[in-house]
């Protein structure tokens, strides 16, 4: 099976190699059957490395541990829905999936422009196959998914016990489609530049890609997220790790980019800005890509030990001195064809909106490698933390979510004081009454908050006066009852209303960040059984441990050998609110070193949180029990010297009781995070707007086709 | 006259073309302006990475440091507040305990490799709440070494 996925690998790399000539020899000596080939070899592609995928899925899930991937992250164990993620859990799968969801991406983005723009397609087939060609370069020469070891061992080491987690699941998928999706509106950038066509057409085929982009990048971000609130036991969603940095950076550039395509397509402005910020994004997924595997950075989600990082310097190069070089020779192309009327319209709202957010990015940018700078320019390494990310941030946050509601509702061109009143009067109206209500119901604490609370207040007034004028202006044209008419509306304009329910999604996002920051209270305490500790408003009292072992009983079902937990009473004002179950994992190391019984439990030790979730307030709980007590070690201790292997369990099972009949103290770390849930939620609406606004329209074909007879009669008419 | 004169040149200048030089220049400036400040405070905020040896040879109280090493084995006690351990440099030698409070990330063991921002307080160091990271174990193991490969 090895020898297929390699075959596979070997002749990606040949059809890789095929379609770069194919597509540049197509369009530079005019022989489009050359370029049609090129495309259909990304087709070739796709097929070839989903089989390579499939290849390295079936060895995961048969336990085929010849192959040192599925030995170094899989065991039997591991549960069978963990062993299927586990593919893309070492550093090599994950360069397999990148590139697999490449070459789909890629052949979908191909296939829906084969009939038009067939140079800049061209060029784009070549700069795609470039990339797939160059991981599926590393997979060969520096970390082969299908590397194996003759005899097999018989056990694998396992899946880390960290991303033991349900999203492991969907979270990489999403956040490399998210990544390789970035790539489409570069690859077509760059291609629009070399055929010297940069109007508005290359930006409409891939506006639909860059909004898949953004979206998938931002659900992987927010499920990452979400995994860092429920898995890690530190209860809180963003650190302003450099991974999670790397990914906001082209989420942030690839969000500018969607708000400014907007006003190439409708003024002709800003054709430098687009095509950079396109460039920029696709460069800041490569480098989000970089940073997880170079080891260049401290953070938890690196790959331990990796090599990759000269390849990707070297790529990461040849972008940025393309991208600049590409920019300036052909900078007459890209002169605007208007000039911005005034300060006071949408076109400086959007501009407005894209400054702050490419200043956010360069804040991220700077703090993430300023361990690099300052190494190169005082020769120490030093790094910022979170306090510095959030002088600058939460300011341009807070820009940003205003922004967001004046964008839809600023007239174009040139705002006058009667329409801004007629606009403004109801939205502010409505932040200032949040204002004067959150002030008298003693919201204080926070000016932060309290700023982000009336500002997404200003964004739920101005995005909800647009819909109620729509759904009221159709319903009068067209005699339809109200919910006919709001439902009419968004299907006649979705990418409108689907983008003004993403405003929504964020402003409610944001508050969920603004008032979880803010007014959370955390204790960390050490209880006996019977004892209790405050957190905010509530009680938390410990009932009683609990334990279970071996694999099988795992209450959380990823596979620990020793499970050991609290029962815990959450109660408000002597109220019964919740009963709470939070507990340790312990996994097998597979280290003999640590004795027969001792390397069962000698693995990454793994909290398993327990909440309370509610729309007002989450309430989360972890242990951390003590098991190096004498009496406990010493169980282990007796056992390593005593017990064969295959009776370690025993030790475990009398550890187990013991740790039952006489808890030791164990470490609680308790937090009562208000309006969490609303962090979710906002991401959902997020989700949904913009599922709303890429959804392609049915009247959308009829639509392209009479925009092209209109563009025709208007070059008709020019040459006339 | 005077005044004539002003008013007369500032109407002048003020065509189309160059109020929006100006205005560049003026957006130009500012985002200069900000970007020092930014490229400023990163350097006066930020903690420089030591081991330990470099820290106790360097630290001066009330400054932040990041601290990287290994824990010491046996060094960790839990205390009511934390815990309590020494960090080792990585190639041995000198060693510093610490008193840290806060969340314990779950990788946390003896002997593992630590990053934690500390302070000098007295004559002890006391890391920040919640700033100890756990650089991961190398269960991402890179491909191993030749002879355990076919390919």
């Amino acid at each position: 099976m090895a020898d297929l996925g390699r075959i596979c690998l070997l002749l990606a790399l040949v059809v890789c190699a095929y379609g770069i000539f194919a597509a540049i020899y197509g369009v530079r000596k005019g022989r489009p059957e050359y370029s049609a080939s090129a495309r259909r070899s990304v087709y070739a592609l796709a097929i070839i490395l989903t089989t390579a995928m499939a290849v390295l899925e079936i060895a995961f899930l048969r336990n085929d541990f010849a192959f040192n991937t599925v030995a170094d992250t899989s065991s039997r164990t591991t549960p069978t829905f963990y062993r299927a993620a586990a593919v893309w859990s070492s550093q090599e799968g994950s360069l397999l999936l990148w590139a697999w969801l490449l070459s789909l991406w890629s052949s979908l983005a191909l296939f829906l422009v084969r009939k038009r723009m067939r140079d800049v397609a061209a060029y784009a087939t070549a700069v795609l196959l470039g990339f797939a060609g160059f991981f599926v370069s590393l997979m060969i020469f520096y970390a082969t998914p299908f590397a194996t070891t003759s005899p097999a061992p018989a056990e694998g080491v396992g899946l880390d016990p960290l991303l033991r987690f349900p999203t492991m699941m969907i979270h990489p998928p999403m956040l490399y489609s998210g990544y390789t999706l970035c790539t489409i509106p570069l690859a077509f950038g760059v291609g629009a530049l070399l055929a010297r066509r940069v109007d508005a057409d290359w930006i409409r085929a891939i506006r639909r890609f860059a909004f898949a982009a953004w979206l998938f990048l931002g659900i992987g971000i927010l499920l990452g997220a979400r995994w860092s609130y429920s898995e890690l036991g530190w209860g809180g969603y963003w650190g302003w790790d450099a991974v999670e940095n790397a990914s906001l950076m082209p989420w942030l550039t690839g969000t500018a980019f969607l708000h400014s395509l907007m006003i190439q397509e409708k003024r002709g402005m800003l054709k430098v800005w687009n095509v950079s910020l396109v460039l920029a994004t696709g460069t800041l997924a490569i480098m989000g890509t970089f940073l997880v595997r170079s080891g260049v950075l401290n953070s938890i989600h690196a790959f331990g030990g990796a090599t990759l990082g000269v390849p990707f310097v070297v790529l990461i190069g040849v972008l940025i001195a393309g991208s600049i070089y590409l920019v300036v020779s052909r900078r007459e192309l890209l002169r605007s064809e208007h000039r911005l009327d005034s300060l006071l319209s949408r076109e400086s709202a959007f501009l407005a909106n894209n400054l702050v957010l490419v200043a956010l990015c360069f804040v991220i940018f700077w703090g993430t490698y300023f361990p690099l700078i300052s190494e190169a320019l005082t020769g120490t390494e030093a790094s910022v933390g979170p306090p510095w990310f959030d002088r600058y941030t939460v300011p341009l946050a807070l820009i940003l979510v205003l922004l967001s509601g004046i964008g839809p509702v600023i007239a174009w061109r040139r705002a006058t004081l009667a329409n801004a009143r007629r606009n403004f009067f109801a939205p502010v109206a409505f932040a200032l009454v949040t204002l004067v209500a959150l002030l008298l119901s003693g919201v204080t604490q926070s000016a932060f908050a309290l700023a982000m609370f009336c500002c997404a207040a200003f964004v739920l007034g101005s995005v909800g006066q647009e819909f109620f004028r729509g759904t009221r202006a159709r319903g009068a044209i067209a005699g339809e009852p109200a919910p006919v008419a709001l439902i009419a509306l968004v299907r006649r304009n979705r990418r409108r209303y689907g983008g003004y329910i993403v405003h929504i999604g964020i402003a409610v996002l944001f508050v969920g960040v603004a008032a979880s920051s803010s007014f959370q209270h955390a204790v960390e305490d050490r209880l006996s059984p019977g004892g209790s500790a405050r957190v905010g408003a509530y009680t938390v009292r410990y009932v009683r441990p609990t334990a279970s072992i071996t694999p099988k009983n795992d209450s959380a079902h990823t596979g620990s050998t020793l499970n050991l937990g609290a029962v815990l009473d959450v109660s408000k004002h002597g109220r019964h609110v919740a009963t709470l179950r939070p507990s340790e994992g312990f996994y097998d190391s597979g280290e003999p070193a640590q004795g027969t019984v001792g390397h069962l439990i000698g693995g990454q030790a793994v909290s398993h949180i327990s909440m309370s979730a509610g729309l007002t307030r989450d309430v989360w709980t972890a242990i951390a029990p003590d098991i190096s007590t004498p009496t406990l070690q010493r169980i282990v201790t007796i056992g390593n010297k005593t017990l064969a292997p295959e009776d370690g369990l025993v030790a475990i099972g009398v550890l187990a009781r013991e740790y039952l009949r006489d808890p030791p103290a164990a470490q609680f770390h308790l937090i009562v995070s208000p309006l969490v849930m609303w962090i979710w939620i906002g991401g959902l609406i997020v989700f949904g707007g913009g599922l709303i606004a890429i959804w392609p329209a049915p009247s959308a074909v009829r639509r392209r086709v009479a925009m092209r007879a209109r563009s025709r009669a208007t070059r008709g008419l020019a040459r006339a | 006259m005077a005044r004539g004169l002003w008013t007369f040149a500032i109407l002048v200048s003020m065509n189309p073309a160059r109020k929006r030089t100006v205005r560049l220049v003026v957006a130009l400036s500012a985002a200069v302006l900000l970007a020092s400040a930014l490229i400023y405070t990163s350097f006066s905020a930020a903690s420089p990475a030591l081991s330990p040896t470099q820290l106790l040879r360097q630290a001066q109280p009330g400054r932040s440091y990041q601290l990287t090493g290994t824990v010491v084995d046996g060094s960790v006690r839990h205390e009511p507040n934390g815990i309590d351990f020494s960090v080792a440099d990585r190639a041995g030698g000198k060693t510093i305990p610490l008193s840290y409070t806060g969340t314990v990330p779950d990788p946390f063991r003896e002997g593992r490799e630590v990053i934690v921002t500390v302070q000098k307080q007295g004559g002890r160091y006391v890391g920040e709440r919640n700033s100890l990271i756990t650089k991961c174990p190398s269960k991402y193991k890179t491909a191993p070494s030749g002879e355990k490969q076919n390919y």
